[in-house]
């Protein structure tokens, strides 16, 4: 792009690229005629108006060329942010003991991350989160198909390379899930926005154990609902190709479908848990201790076949709690 | 000495993310002070000291708390060049969406916070967009997509600074904030600098559109604050 189009007529500019019009109203300003450049446009504004607006005439032309490469790079974003691999390189607990080890991790693959509170979890997730280079207090590196991350990823807010699901889910907006999906469908810039919404409100559904509609506010969702959402969006919406999970609470929705959802749409998900179901979900779970990993272990046949055991009972103790709810007897 | 101007609304956690930064930089062995301006009272004073900062707070009373920053940032830096900081934090109090202390050639960080609404970065002014790095907080109160959406609508009214999500309490991100700091130029003073933005009318010679900074272009109602 160069800076010809700040002299082409606004209706020309929108076929190039259709989001353009939007950087008028975020600003608070009125949408130029389709005859008028911005150039004209920007040239002509009155001055009381941009005084109005805290705005300054010199750096709207800046902030309008800013916004341009900013719509470009989100459309390429979208397509570049597949990868072979994720690959963690050990660095030191917290008494400065070196940890030994190189772990590869490939789309599709679940580590589960289990250790006391305060063994540092959440501190290898940020790690992950921040595309570490020796440069965070643990001293790890991360690497991206086998080679250093290009340092711009790291505050490529639009490119993230990774996803995270708040441990707390509230909502804040005032808004119906289908406006708060299509809100963020908007921001990702997805063509079939309706559609999206659409998919993602009937996989959430699924996931949660309650129905809700998209007319349904999102502050009154109940837990379960919020969260199956949220995992249901990231899943859809998030093109973060890892997926950190951080003590999700897992009430209220089917939570192996839901770890599933995220793996089969081929993202890395790393998920640090207490509980026993999700952890052994994992093929691969790390043992943390002293804020170092202290072991690797590998999920065994036998351990997967305690899993089903689990989940049964897990499954018998939902029945009963549904039970209760609808007023019956537990005898 | 690196100087660093931070704004943002109020509660935003401006301190909290600032304690983090420099909990970091600490560790690394580099020395930090604050200056606070603010109109009335604040806490914030406590806050710093519990951690063990250096922190002067300047109260403006009845003059804009912008305005009262720049007629006294020359003599912040002659603390911090005195006190042998490394780093000097400036935190403003952020309560004027029309003004903003950023100054042209000091790195200027805004923080704003998730919970203040997907519409907030519109009608922040300056102290937003003419920044050189927003830090977003609260992102642990909130869900991935309103994280989403909202550092969205911030690229949207700023598209080139850099944005970083540090949470106030945990701390994660503070450490990357810390190195973010370090990279703000070297400066020993600021007189003769321009503001980024004219400060909109009040009682002195910034309100009637100055922008350089020094005591020759103070005129009006001038307050100096005072230093240990
Ligand atoms: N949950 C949460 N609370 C935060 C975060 N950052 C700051 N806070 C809280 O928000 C409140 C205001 O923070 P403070 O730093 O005083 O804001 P300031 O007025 O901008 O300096 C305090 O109670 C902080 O503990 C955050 O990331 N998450
Ligand atoms: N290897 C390490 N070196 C230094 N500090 C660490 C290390 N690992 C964790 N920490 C710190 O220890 C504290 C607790 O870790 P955290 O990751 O929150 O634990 P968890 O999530 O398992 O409860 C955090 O302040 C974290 O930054
Ligand atoms: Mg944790
Ligand atoms: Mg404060
Ligand atoms: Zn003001
Ligand atoms: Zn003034």
């Amino acid at each position: 792009m160069n800076e010809s189009f700040l002299e082409l007529p606004l209706a020309v500019l929108l076929v190039q690229s259709p989001l353009a019009g939007e950087f008028f109203p975020t600003l608070g300003l009125p949408l130029p005629p389709g005859t008028m450049s911005p150039a004209a446009y920007f040239a002509a504004l009155d001055n009381g108006v941009l005084e109005d607006l805290a705005l300054e005439r010199d750096s709207l032309v800046e902030q309008f060329t800013d916004y341009l490469l900013l719509l470009s790079t989100l459309g390429k974003g979208r397509t570049a942010s597949r990868l072979e691999s994720i690959t963690i390189l050990g660095g030191h607990d917290k008494s400065g003991r070196r940890e030994d080890f190189s772990l590869t991790v490939r789309p599709g693959e679940i580590i589960s991350l289990v250790g006391p509170t305060g063994s540092g979890k959440s501190r290898f997730l940020a790690d992950i989160e921040w595309l570490a280079q020796g440069d965070s207090p643990t001293g790890r590196s991360l690497l991206i198909d086998g080679a250093p991350p290009d340092p711009g990823l790291r505050y490529a807010i639009d490119r993230k390379l990774v996803a995270q699901l708040s441990q707390n889910m509230n909502f804040v907006m005032d808004l119906s899930v289908e406006e708060f999906i299509t809100m963020h469908a908007e921001s990702r810039m997805v063509e079939d926005i309706p559609g999206v919404t659409r998919s993602i409100i009937s996989l959430a559904n699924e996931l949660a154990g309650e129905r809700f509609s998209p007319d349904t506010p999102v502050t009154s969702l109940s837990g379960g609902q919020s969260r199956a959402l949220m995992i249901a969006d990231t899943s859809c919406l998030s093109n973060s190709p890892i997926v950190l999970i951080d003590e999700i609470e897992n009430a209220g929705i089917d939570r192996k479908r839901a770890v599933r959802t995220l793996v089969d749409k081929q993202k890395i998900v790393l998920m640090a848990t207490h509980d026993p179901i999700l952890a052994l979900m994992g093929e691969r779970r790390l043992v943390f201790k002293n804020g170092g990993i202290a072991a690797i272990i590998t999920t065994s046949d036998a351990e997967r076949a305690n899993l089903k055991l689990f989940e049964e009972m897990d499954a018998k103790l939902g029945a009963v709690r549904n039970a209760l709810r609808n007023g019956e007897r537990i005898e | 000495m690196r100087v660093i101007t931070l704004a943002g609304p109020p509660s935003s956690g401006k301190s909290a993310v600032t304690i983090k930064a420099i909990a970091s930089l600490k560790q690394k062995g580099v020395s930090v002070g604050v200056v606070k301006f603010d109109s009335l009272s604040t806490q914030d004073q406590l806050l710093y000291e519990k951690q063990g900062v250096a922190v002067t707070t300047g109260l403006s009373g009845n003059l804009c708390p912008d305005h009262f920053f720049v007629s006294n940032v020359e003599e912040s830096l002659a603390w911090g060049v005195a006190s042998g900081f490394d780093l000097l934090v400036i935190e403003s109090a952020g309560l004027c969406n029309r003004c903003a202390p950023h100054i042209q050639g000091v790195l200027a960080v805004c923080v704003i916070d998730n919970l203040s609404g997907v519409n907030t970065p519109k009608k922040i002014g300056p102290m937003l967009k003419m920044a050189d790095i927003v830090v977003i907080t609260k992102g642990d109160i909130v869900s991935q997509a309103e994280r989403e959406v909202f550092a969205h609508r911030v690229r949207q009214v700023n598209g080139s600074a850099t944005i970083l999500n540090v949470n106030g309490l945990t701390g994660q991100g503070g450490d990357e904030l810390g190195r973010l700091l370090q990279g703000a130029p070297e400066t020993i003073s600021v007189e003769g600098k321009l503001l980024r933005f004219s400060l909109p009318a009040a009682l002195c010679s910034y309100c009637l559109g100055q922008r350089k900074i020094g005591a020759d272009f103070q005129m009006g109602n001038v307050k100096k604050m005072a230093f240990s």
